[in-house]
């Protein structure tokens, strides 16, 4: 048995509480961004529509295949259309697809990130120094699960920032790691300790870190689907030629790249909670005699799976797509918060070491 | 993505219709099928009915109904798991109780309703699947869809010119592109070689579709290894006092759950003796003292009668394999020994007693039937309490889970205890509905408090009762599921299909060759995916750069590269 150290434990939380505080300026720098950003693009918007007169579509591959040297129809059969080119438009009132934002330099957005850099940095330290406090994987009851899940829903986000600019998502993602901070402190705050016989299992290491991970992908997801069903809302909007009401979408993608984008990680996702269920029961049956019986936490990770399920069928079906499918993935994060909060604390079944 | 279907549909290819409902065609013949209805008959009723009950929206709705409909049963206490709390549930609620257990919410997943859900569903898959896995097979043996006229309306497109001198022509230029793309994975079919516009259709990614019928299929063998699982296997439950031995017949049973085939020859005769059993608990956290840290028991098993007994260890995340069972370390609590007398002066009751665990540190409740004692048969209800403690007001409670200061407070009674009369009885339940009362707070008498080594003697010379000492019982779960294994290899297929449907991309590529006035040979390409592919666009750069290096056409040169839509996806709706 691992000996106890609580002063690590103390440091640890004092890192909470430190990287709780950065996030909350860096979370402020975001949504100042969001706000200063928006403004900008809607002078550029003006601008560009003052100069366009009109032109609403600049198609630019139709452009360059014509410019091209020798005709590009010279080998092939006559009569070329116009080539769709829907990813290519520069649409009113919304980001590009592809989610690069040339250009300008968004000093806010500079400030959010590095500040969340550093929070992570100090969250980190807070995770690993709760690991060597009680000698174990930090995530043996509920504020454990809170406050690593938060690190890995923040670590998760600035990483696929590197590949992708989802600035935008910073108010979101940053926003949801202070929730998850403040309430493992303030409702689920546990001292370190041992982990009791039930959970001392290799499992625990493997099934809950896939379980983590998965949720940190699922709030990524979630916070697009909100923003796709106001995006699309707004674009809807737009299109009828009434009157903006949420300004601070500009910086946000179109709908259809947003949706896009949370289906890959929504799949992603998906398979790292078929590991959960599947993980989860070969532990149950290593600890209980049964793969499977229906225990509440049992119970709701299905719903999850199913739900997710759903999402995917939905998105190959006809009429689910779109806004439906992005209700899906909101519902399914519901049960994700649900099977968190509610399964854990009301409900009584054997999954009973939330640790309060 | 109109562009994308339209290309589709000139595709000789099966495989479209069978996605009920996401190409065209699914929707054209439910539409006709709808406007039908009236004059269908029978037949026609019987097969409208199947082609709705395997059409990707049911599947989706079914699917949520299948979410919904689990939920229940974590909203209300399930008899498999708790009949007792159950039963206290309805007695509690006496305004719905009764409601809720007409509409089976006690038994939710072997409801009627439930039952009817999944198995819509599975019915709907297995409907879904085996057109599906035809057309598929098909598709694999037959040739890549004839090139489209238009490939400049494909996703991806591009073209390249090779200048006139290098000495490679259209049937050539053709030719190569074919050993490209086989070397690339694609299976290639190249047509009209020596014609005017050379062209081959290609495609590669089939397993995408194997893999999503493999997982598909893998979850029909999860569903049919548990029911596997249901039938043929058991469980029971046994509770072993430190020195006693089970014995894998029926009758070393406490409580045995047989599945619905299941045969008393199929238990194996081993043995497991439990020798120790060890708890330790927190002493240094702060807040947490108490808690468990580990609990080990020390087993002595025999696999045969005869066989040599073999030392294991069980602990809990750690069961003992015997025979084709495991068995596990579910619970733990405290035995005292007692020996009661009787009025007579002899022995009626010695031996352990297991105290069932009701509250924090060991808390625990004690029942003590003497249906030997004689003139009068004895009973005692009470607690046990491993570390003793009394606050003013003269409520007991345990102050530690170890036994520092163990004892036992007994009421006693005595009459008939209706254990002869051959019901069943709950041997943690004294019903004292019909007996006479000699120890008790209230009662002269007063209770019956007692340490170790104690004895009390009881009032009116009924007897007297001496606590020997305590030892330590353990529950155990015994399982045998033969289901399990074939639920977890289909589940890792399943996974397999999965990643293999998610991650392999479907695509075609048709490439045309053709000879410009000036001598330069043309080459344009198009591609185009099968469902979700967000990387068409680096396929094409690819297939692109393959090319140039092979004609040696310096990028410069190039033509033109399209892509259409930076995500460039196409789905087949
Ligand atoms: C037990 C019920 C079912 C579950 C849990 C389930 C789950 C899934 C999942 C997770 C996917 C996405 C992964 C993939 O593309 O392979 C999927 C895809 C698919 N499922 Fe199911 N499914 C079920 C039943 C059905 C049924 C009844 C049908 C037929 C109507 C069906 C037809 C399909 C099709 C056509 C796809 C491919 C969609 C695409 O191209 O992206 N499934 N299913």
């Amino acid at each position: 048995m691992p000996v106890i150290n609580e002063t690590l434990g103390q440091y640890s939380e004092l890192f909470m509480l430190l990287a709780a505080g950065t996030y909350t300026v860096a979370f402020i720098a975001f949504a100042w961004d969001l706000a200063k950003s928006s403004k900008m693009l809607r002078a550029v918007d003006l601008k560009a529509a003052a100069s366009a007169v009109g032109e609403k579509k600049v198609t630019v591959s139709a452009g360059r295949v014509a410019g091209g040297l020798g005709g590009p129809d010279a080998g092939g059969p006559a009569g070329r259309a116009e080539r769709p080119t829907s990813g290519l438009t520069v649409e009113g009132g919304t980001a590009a697809g592809d989610m690069k934002y040339a250009g300008e330099r968004r000093a806010p957005a500079r400030v959010a990130v590095a500040l969340t850099v550093l929070g992570v940095l100090i969250h980190g330290a807070g995770v690993i120094t709760r690991a060597f406090g009680a000698g174990r994987v930090p995530w043996g009851n509920m504020y454990e699960f809170l406050t690593t899940g938060a690190f890995v829903a923040v670590a998760v986000f600035l990483i696929v920032l590197i590949r992708r600019d989802l600035r935008f998502l910073g108010t979101f993602v940053i926003g949801l790691a202070i929730i998850m901070l403040v309430a493992a402190s303030a409702a689920f705050w546990t001292p370190v300790g041992h982990l009791v016989p039930a959970l001392q299992s290799y499992w625990l290491i493997i099934h809950v870190s896939i379980a983590v991970l998965s949720s940190a992908l699922f709030t990524l997801t979630f916070a697009m689907s909100v923003l796709q069903l106001l995006q699309s809302y707004r674009q809807k909007n737009l299109a009828a030629g009434r009157k903006d009401n949420l300004g601070f979408m500009r910086l946000v993608p179109n709908a259809l790249s947003l949706e896009n984008l949370s289906y890959r990680i929504n799949a992603i996702a998906f398979i790292g909670w078929t590991f959960t269920l599947m993980f989860g029961a070969i532990w149950a049956e290593k600890a209980w005699g049964r793969f499977w019986g229906w225990d509440p936490k049992e119970v709701w990770t299905f719903v999850i799976w199913v739900v997710y399920a759903g999402y995917l069928h939905a998105r190959a079906t006809r009429g689910w797509t779109g806004t439906r499918a992005a209700w899906l993935s909101i519902v399914g994060y519901a049960c994700v918060i649900i099977n968190f909060t509610l399964v854990n604390t009301v409900f009584n079944g054997l999954h009973s070491y939330s640790g309060l | 993505m109109s562009e994308s279907v339209k290309a589709k549909k000139k595709s000789p290819t099966a495989e479209s219709t069978s996605a009920e409902g996401t190409t065209g065609e699914g929707k054209l013949q439910q539409a006709k099928s709808e406007a039908a209805l009236p004059a269908l008959g029978f037949k026609g009723m019987l097969r409208w009915s199947w082609t709705q009950l395997t059409s990707m929206r049911t599947a989706l709705f079914l699917l949520l109904l299948l979410a919904v409909g689990a939920v229940p049963g974590s909203l209300f206490p399930q008899r498999p798991a708790n009949p007792s709390v159950v039963t206290q549930y309805i007695k509690d609620n006496p305004s719905y109780g009764e409601l809720l257990d007409a509409l089976q919410m006690y038994d939710v997943y072997s409801s009627a309703w439930f039952s009817a859900i999944y198995i819509l569903l599975f019915i709907s898959l297995i409907g879904c699947v085996t057109p599906r896995a035809i057309a598929h097979y098909k598709a694999m043996k037959s040739q890549p869809p004839r090139t489209p006229k238009r490939l400049s309306r494909l996703p991806e497109y591009g073209t390249l010119a090779v200048a006139a001198d290098a000495g490679i022509p259209a049937s050539k230029a053709i030719n190569d592109a074919a050993g490209l793309l086989k070397k690339r994975g694609y299976r290639v079919e190249v047509r009209d070689v020596d014609g005017a516009l050379p062209s081959l259709g290609a495609e590669r990614g089939f397993l995408k579709e194997v893999g999503n019928l493999v997982f598909h299929t893998s979850l029909i063998g999860v569903l049919v290894s548990v029911a596997i699982g249901g039938l043929y296997g058991y469980s029971g439950q046994r509770i072993l006092v430190e020195g006693d031995t089970f014995v894998n017949t029926l009758v070393g049973y406490d409580q045995f759950t047989p599945g619905t085939n299941f045969q008393s020859s199929s238990l194996q005769p081993y043995s497991m003796q439990l020798d120790k059993f060890e708890a330790r608990f927190d002493r240094e956290s702060p807040g947490k003292a108490g808690q468990p840290i580990d609990y080990t028991a020390e087993v002595t098993t025999k696999e045969t009668p005869d066989a040599p007994g073999k030392k294991e260890t069980l602990k809990v995340n750690d069961p003992v394999s015997l025979g084709n069972t495991s068995l596990y370390l579910t619970g733990n609590g405290y035995a005292p020994m007692v020996t009661v007398r009787d009025g007579e002066g002899n022995v009626a009751f010695q031996g352990p007693v297991t105290a069932k665990v009701q509250g924090d540190n060991y808390y625990s409740s004690v029942v003590i039937k003497v249906p030997d004692a004689k003139p009068e048969q004895l009973g005692f209800v009470g607690f046990f309490l491993p570390t003793a403690f009394v606050t003013e007001d003269g409520i007991s409670f345990s102050g530690a889970p170890e036994l520092i200061n163990p004892q036992l407070s007994l009421n006693s009674f005595y009459g008939d205890l209706g254990l002869d009369k051959g019901v069943p009885q709950n041997v943690f339940e004294l019903d004292v509905k019909d007996l006479q009362q000699l120890n008790g707070r209230d009662l002269p008498a007063g209770g019956i408090t007692l340490g170790p080594g104690a004895t009390v003697d009881l009032p009116e010379g009924k007897g007297s009762i001496t606590f020997d000492g305590v030892k330590k019982y353990i529950g155990v779960d015994i399982h045998h599921n033969p289901g399990q294994l074939y639920a977890l290899i289909f589940g890792f297929l399943a996974v397999a299909g999965l990643v293999m449907s998610l991650y392999i991309n479907r695509r075609r590529v048709w490439v045309r060759t053709g000879t410009h006035e000036d001598g330069r040979t043309m080459v344009e390409y198009g591609l185009l995916a099968r469902g979700e592919d967000h990387r068409l666009a680096g396929e094409a750069a690819a297939l692109r750069e393959l090319f140039a290096r092979e004609w040696n056409v310096p990028e410069s040169l190039d033509t033109a590269t399209t892509t259409a839509g930076s995500s460039s996806t196409s789905k087949d709706q």
